[in-house]
């Protein structure tokens, strides 16, 4: 048995890590957060030379060919250093939903793109029941004359804006399945939902009459959707353990130094064990989201309750972690200035993201309770 | 990342699981509740004499002692198989898990030629004197003292806490030999004969109702020099030299204990009509959640002590783990059972009281093998590496 790294994950963590603090330092985290889109495309395409836009697809595909726990070895890396920008929307979600639910000729086209860093692209679900079940999906796409045509809108749809096409979850004839609808697409409002987490946008989309060619649809697509959310979650949560380890690291070092009554903080037991309780957390949470990247990844018969112990664990307690992350550094951690509060908006967006702790716990429920 | 077992592991446990399967008893989980402790430890000598015989007692002990000479995953295998197969645990688990061992690693030839035999097969069970009345997580305070006069030393003082002290031939006894010593140094681990004149045993009665534990006085007693293990004056070393790696497999146990007590509660739930409760769902699956943490992180941990040979002050995390997710589990159950969980006994109790028996013994969870105070203080002393507030 052996739980843990290989050599090569090694690797893959350490130039993980030189290149995005090398690349994107806290600093330019900060200047990008006060931008448009909080991100920018130069980073994007110092991302695909690396061969992280392709990471996890086939060769033929101009992707990578790397496995689902090296994709979490990466983006632990992600987390730590609050990477911004659409790397889990469009590699982890629209790459998925596309190389699951695909035809040869969408694969090559769109896939192929997003592997080589050529496009971005995102999945626009949710709708006014912020339901992360697939089948809340209301919005009904029209056939008529060889198209496709949409009226509606999508909420909380996240790095809408920078998207070159968007994945759009609708009922065709009943049947869930996925529209690829170019962004630029005449009829298409895209509208910042401002948020909490200053990194990453999300946005509502309107659709007025938007059509699109009946080949751009992805049939009977519940499937791939529910698999693309799987693997989003095993990204998700490594980023966030990579986050909870940013925290603690910041608030043992505050800790250590900071003096009170003549002392280091950290020598007062109150202090001790938030500290012991972050790390706590944070290891419960890295030992869950190493198992759910290796269950995912060798489809081994746990994997879906993997995936929900994972999320569960690490939505609540990046939470928890930012929280004392601020107590301990008291004033200080109040401040705009101390990246606590970075690293906490993050936590709740992504403690939201692809069903919250309450979301997963069900998910675990039905196959604990209900057998299914 | 590599969970699977390899083919010698699968071979052990396969074995194992049979063996378990054909022996285990099947009145276990009823005696367990309904048997005096004396009538219960009665029956786990016995067991114990039965796994003994058929070669799986002491697996993690060297094949030259009596042992299996399993690997650390091996003993996990041991440890996760007994629990899923509701074997009892053995008689002498002190003499096998911590004090056989420390013998092995610290003890002349003669004292393993004494004394090893005698703990494999539960024939000589043994206990043992840490804490004392004055010196419980600050152990380093202890005062028992041990004066050497001759070929002798001369035992006087009082231990406490001591499990299975009421049922014990020998204990392991951690005593200030030199008398102007402080904290760690001057200690000395004896071997002491719990026949000798002047031990007195005197059961602990704990908030069970049960008296796992006793209280040890020693006045005057007379112990032989040659039963010092390890060097005079180096007890405290002996004392801890097997402790950490136990945590690391014994974990296991209490983790899959609770996972059978959770798919119990799932069924009694059930049957309670509780299982559409949106809120009873909710937590059921927060304790699964919990469960497979504490199951991850002990096989991260014991994956590490593989690599590395050596556990780390990392074992507070997984103690701190399990005791703490097992008290908010027991809460749940108290929840979940209702009235019915204040039942211990009679026809309307479910289980025979099993769970109200469990919602106090977890109580002791976080106090027994360091509280949980004290593991926060050894991850942020010693992990994290804040300043020592002590």
């Amino acid at each position: 048995m052996y739980f843990g790294l290989s050599e090569t994950q090694q690797t893959i963590k350490k130039s993980a890590r030189e290149f995005f603090t090398a690349e994107c330092p806290i600093a330019e985290v900060r200047r990008l957060m006060e931008t448009e889109t909080a991100f920018d495309d130069k980073l994007w395409k110092k991302f695909a030379e690396q061969g992280w836009t392709g990471i996890i697809f086939p060769e033929k595909y101009d992707g990578f060919g790397l496995g689902l726990f090296d994709m979490a070895v990466a983006m632990e890396e992600m987390g730590r250093a609050l990477i911004p920008g659409p790397f889990i929307s469009t590699v982890l979600v629209a790459g998925t939903i596309l190389e699951k639910a695909g035809t040869e000729e969408q694969k090559t086209k769109y896939l192929g793109a997003i592997c080589r860093g050529e496009a971005k692209s995102t999945l626009a679900l949710l709708e006014k029941s912020a339901d992360w079940d697939p089948e809340a999906v209301k919005l009904e796409a029209k056939k008529e004359a060889g198209k496709y045509t949409l009226t509606g809108e999508k909420l909380f749809v996240a790095d809408a804006r920078g998207a070159d096409f968007i994945l759009v979850a609708i009922r065709a004839e009943g049947e869930l399945s996925v529209l690829i609808v170019p962004a630029k697409e005449k009829g298409i409002t895209i509208t910042l939902m401002p948020g909490i987490d200053l990194t990453r946008r999300l946005y509502s989309v309107k659709f007025d009459n938007v059509s699109v060619p009946a080949e751009n649809l992805l049939p009977k697509a519940k499937e791939a959707i529910e698999a693309a959310h799987d693997v989003a979650c095993v990204g998700l949560t490594a980023e966030m353990v990579g986050g909870m380890q940013r925290l603690l690291d910041l608030t043992v070092e505050y800790a250590k130094t900071r003096k009170q009554f003549g002392k280091p903080i950290g020598t007062f037991q109150a202090v001790q064990h938030q500290c012991a309780d972050m790390l706590f957390l944070l290891e419960g949470a890295r030992s869950a989201a190493c198992y759910a990247a290796w269950a995912l990844g060798e489809n081994e018969p746990d994997a879906k309750s993997a995936v929900s112990v994972a999320k569960a664990y690490a939505s609540e307690g990046y939470r928890d972690a930012g929280n004392h992350a601020i107590q301990v550094q008291g004033g200080m951690g109040f401040t705009w200035e101390n990246d606590a509060h970075l690293y906490y908006r993050r936590a709740k967006a992504s403690e939201t993201a692809f069903g919250d702790a309450t979301f997963h716990r069900e998910r675990i429920a039905k196959i604990l309770i209900d057998g299914n | 990342m590599d969970l699977n077992l390899n083919p010698e592991e699968t071979k052990f446990r396969d074995e194992l699981a049979a063996w378990l399967k054909a022996n285990v008893p099947a009145d276990w989980e009823t005696r367990r509740l309904r048997d005096t402790m004396h009538e219960r430890f009665q029956f786990l000598r016995v067991w114990q004499k039965k796994v003994y015989e058929a070669g799986w007692a002491g697996v993690a002990w060297p094949k030259e002692y009596g042992g299996r000479g399993a690997t650390l995953m091996e003993q996990v295998i041991f440890t996760q198989e007994m629990a899923k197969a509701g074997a009892p645990p053995l008689a002498n688990v002190l003499g096998l898990a911590l004090i056989g061992p420390t013998i092995i690693n610290y003890g002349t030839p003669a004292q393993k030629k004494r004394y090893l035999a005698n703990i494999l097969s539960g024939d000589e069970i043994w206990c043992q004197g840490f804490s004392e009345p004055n010196a419980g997580s600050d152990l380093a305070g202890l005062r028992t003292e041990a004066r050497l006069e001759g070929d002798h030393y001369i035992v006087n003082g009082q231990k406490i806490w001591n499990s299975y002290g009421w049922a014990a031939d020998w204990c392991a006894l951690v005593t200030r030999s030199d008398p102007g010593s402080q904290k760690h140094k001057g200690l000395s681990y004896l071997l002491v004969d719990m026949k000798s004149p002047g031990v007195e045993v005197r059961p602990l009665r704990q908030l069970t109702g049960e008296s796992e534990f006793t209280e040890l006085f020693f006045r005057d007693v007379k112990v032989p020099a040659e039963n010092v293990l390890g060097t005079a004056g180096d007890g405290w070393n002996v004392a801890l030299g097997t402790l950490a790696h136990e945590r690391a497999t014994l974990g296991f146990g209490a983790q899959i204990a609770m996972r059978k007590q959770l798919d119990r509660l799932v069924g009694i739930s059930r049957d309670l009509g509780k299982t559409n409760d949106p809120l009873v769902r909710q937590k059921l699956a927060q304790s699964y959640v919990e469960n497979e943490v504490v199951r991850l992180n002990h096989m991260r941990a014991v994956s590490k002590i593989i690599q590395t040979g050596a556990p780390g002050p990392e074992g507070s995390i997984l103690k701190l783990g399990w005791s703490e997710a097992n008290q908010r589990f027991q809460l749940l159950a108290q929840e979940i059972l209702g009235p019915y969980g204040q039942i211990t006994g009679g026809d309307e109790a479910i289980d025979n009281g099993a769970f109200t028996y469990s919602y106090l013994r977890t109580r002791g969870n976080t106090i027994e093998a360091g509280t949980s105070e004290v593991q926060r203080n050894i991850i942020g002393q010693h992990v994290l590496g804040l300043p020592k507030s002590y």
